[in-house]
């Protein structure tokens, strides 16, 4: 890494460590277990790293071995991360407590 | 550059302002699901411009893992119970952090002769957080899975063991740094932060999850923004950052919730060191309650507060609390909600199991809100919760949770304690809480003393 990418590479960081704290200070209680859940997924975006360590060129075969592995794991991160983080955020929409006790009487 | 990676490079950037987008909207329930959205299509840009920016020689890897693990993530993603989000989320912890370790190893293995001292030192520190991450969440999913038996694993010496693994962990990444062809110090490296994880985790003792949890999602992040180091890939930096980040203000937050240190918690071994630590006012007379009197109480009072606590979540009794508080509200009563930080296995965990009982999130209320409330309330009914409401954090300083915020429903008027027996709690400490001339206790199972308060407040 030549020092110019790796100085670009600190500002990124420190940049994105300063916002991440200035954003997720602002999530409430509430919320934190989405968070933690969302974040999760976010992060599972190590996959592209995966991705290429699976099926680059130049790569010995076990390399790509651990690439799937690495692929797989990041992949289940993303799809189950997002998929979880959705079904708990949904429950957090339904505001009108009476609506949906009506709602719910009526399909009784 | 050529321009398909000029086009990988504009995914990276749109899907890094996507990921800010959504976390920023996190802030308000909402505007939260709508942001997701946009980290989902962040996500999906930057694996398309991934794929379509890099050589790729062999798909049949690629096409395999993405199957497989999009089979199991969303397999995952519906079935599992939100009672079980703690062991889910550890798992996509240690999954998150091997993904990180295993790229590290990759990279080690292709071009560990071709790095810099810089990017090698990146490596080192990517693979080793990545490797502890790993083996010490799928510890932390086991206890509270109940795979593992969750009470603190301890013994003589412990500290200088896992001292004495520490170093030497230490010192081959630093010998794999100064020396990159000698193979052996990058795998003891490996070897060692993989049993270093298990040592980490092995004492902590089920209570103080929340901090775990929280720090080991702050390990995983910064994994993968190491990766981002290695791989001089920024939107991966921005990712593991914020992962990184957000960990680290959840383990500071539910610390503060339980008024202890991280080093406290990671090498207190808080649940085996109680000491017969009796509280000044212990003793007297706990005073029962039948389901009738309670029910009555209930009808006619005009604010009642909640307080559910993990023996809640255990007894599966978010429903049945949820109908009697309808039935409440019915009646005209206000009904409240007080959710302890700690409240649960992981930070916010209390509040996901109500909200998929049907409970309103504008009727859950944080500690600071609502504990001004209480004198003016008039039955507190504490479900499963014992250290969060024990008045000893408060008043006695000799107590071992002494300092730890607590939700002051010894203020109220009158108190419903629902609790499965005599006993004490997990922590063993005395509640004085039990004693006092407003409390009474309603023994039994939560769910069925809730439905049967239920029955009790229709008939009234």
């Amino acid at each position: 890494m030549n020092p110019a990418v790796l100085i670009a590479s600190v500002y990124v960081f420190a940049l994105a460590a300063f916002l991440g704290y200035q954003v997720i200070s602002r999530v409430p209680p509430l919320l934190h277990t989405p968070l933690m859940s969302a974040t999760n997924a976010i992060s599972g975006i190590s996959l592209i790293g995966s991705l290429v360590l699976a099926g680059a060129v130049h790569y010995p075969l076990g390399a790509h071995i651990l690439g799937f592995v690495a692929v797989t794991t990041a992949t289940i991160n993303v799809v189950g991360g997002f998929g979880i983080t959705d079904r708990m955020l949904k429950m957090f929409g339904n505001r009108k407590p009476e609506a949906s006790a009506a709602k719910k009487e009526a399909v009784q | 550059m050529s321009l398909t990676s000029y086009f990988m490079e504009a995914t990276y950037l749109v899907a890094s302002i996507l990921f800010i987008l959504s976390l920023k909207m996190m802030s308000h329930p909402e505007t939260a699901r709508r942001g997701m959205f946009l980290a989902e299509g962040g996500m999906l840009a930057a694996i398309v411009g991934t794929l379509v920016g890099t050589q790729i020689v062999t798909w049949v890897w690629i096409i395999a893992g993405l199957t497989l693990g999009s089979l199991i993530g969303a397999w995952m993603a519906v079935s599992v119970p939100m009672t079980a989000m703690p062991q889910r989320t550890a798992l996509s912890h240690a999954f998150g952090a091997l993904a990180a370790a295993l790229v590290g190893i990759g990279e080690f293995v292709v071009k560990a002769s071709e790095m810099g001292t810089v990017t090698r030192g990146a490596l080192g520190f990517e693979v080793m957080l990545g490797a502890l991450t790993t083996t010490g969440s799928l510890i932390a999913a086991g206890k509270l899975q109940g795979v593992i038996a969750g009470k603190p694993v301890q013994f003589r010496g412990q500290n200088a063991v896992n001292l004495i693994i520490a170093l030497g962990m230490v010192t081959s990444f630093a010998l794999f740094w100064i020396h990159p062809e000698a193979v052996s110090f990058f795998y003891t490296m490996l070897g060692l932060a993989f049993v270093f994880g298990v040592m980490l985790v092995i004492p902590i003792g089920s209570a103080d999850m929340p901090v775990v949890m929280s720090l080991l999602n702050s390990y995983a992040g910064l994994a993968a923004a190491a990766t981002g180091f290695v791989l001089g890939n920024n939107v991966l930096i921005i990712a593991g950052t914020l992962d990184g980040f957000s960990g680290f203000i959840l383990s500071v937050l539910m610390c503060k919730a339980m008024n202890r240190s991280i080093t406290n918690v990671l090498f207190g071994g808080f649940g085996a060191v109680i000491a017969e630590a009796s509280s000044a006012n212990a003793g007297g007379v706990m005073r029962e309650i039948s389901i009738d009197d309670a029910a009555m109480q209930l009808a006619f009072a005009n604010r009642v507060v909640f307080v559910p606590g993990y023996g809640l979540a255990t007894a599966q009794a978010q429903h049945a609390c949820r109908e009697l508080g309808e039935l409440l509200e019915a009646r005209g009563v206000s009904v409240k909600y007080a959710i302890h930080p700690v409240a649960g296995r992981m930070p916010g965990h209390m509040n996901v199991l109500l909200a998929e009982a049907n409970v309103p999130y504008s009727s859950l209320y944080e500690m600071e809100q609502i504990n001004p409330e209480f004198p003016s309330t008039d039955v507190a009914v504490v479900i499963g919760a014992n250290d969060v409401v024990n008045p000893d954090a408060r008043d006695n300083p000799k107590s071992l949770i002494a300092g730890m915020p607590i939700l002051e429903v010894d203020r109220a008027k009158s108190v419903i304690v629902l609790k499965r027996g005599q006993g004490r709690g997990f922590s063993g400490l005395e509640n004085p809480l039990f004693f006092k001339s407003c409390t009474t206790m309603l023994y039994g199972d939560a769910k069925s003393s809730l439905s049967h308060l239920a029955q009790g407040v229709q008939h009234v």
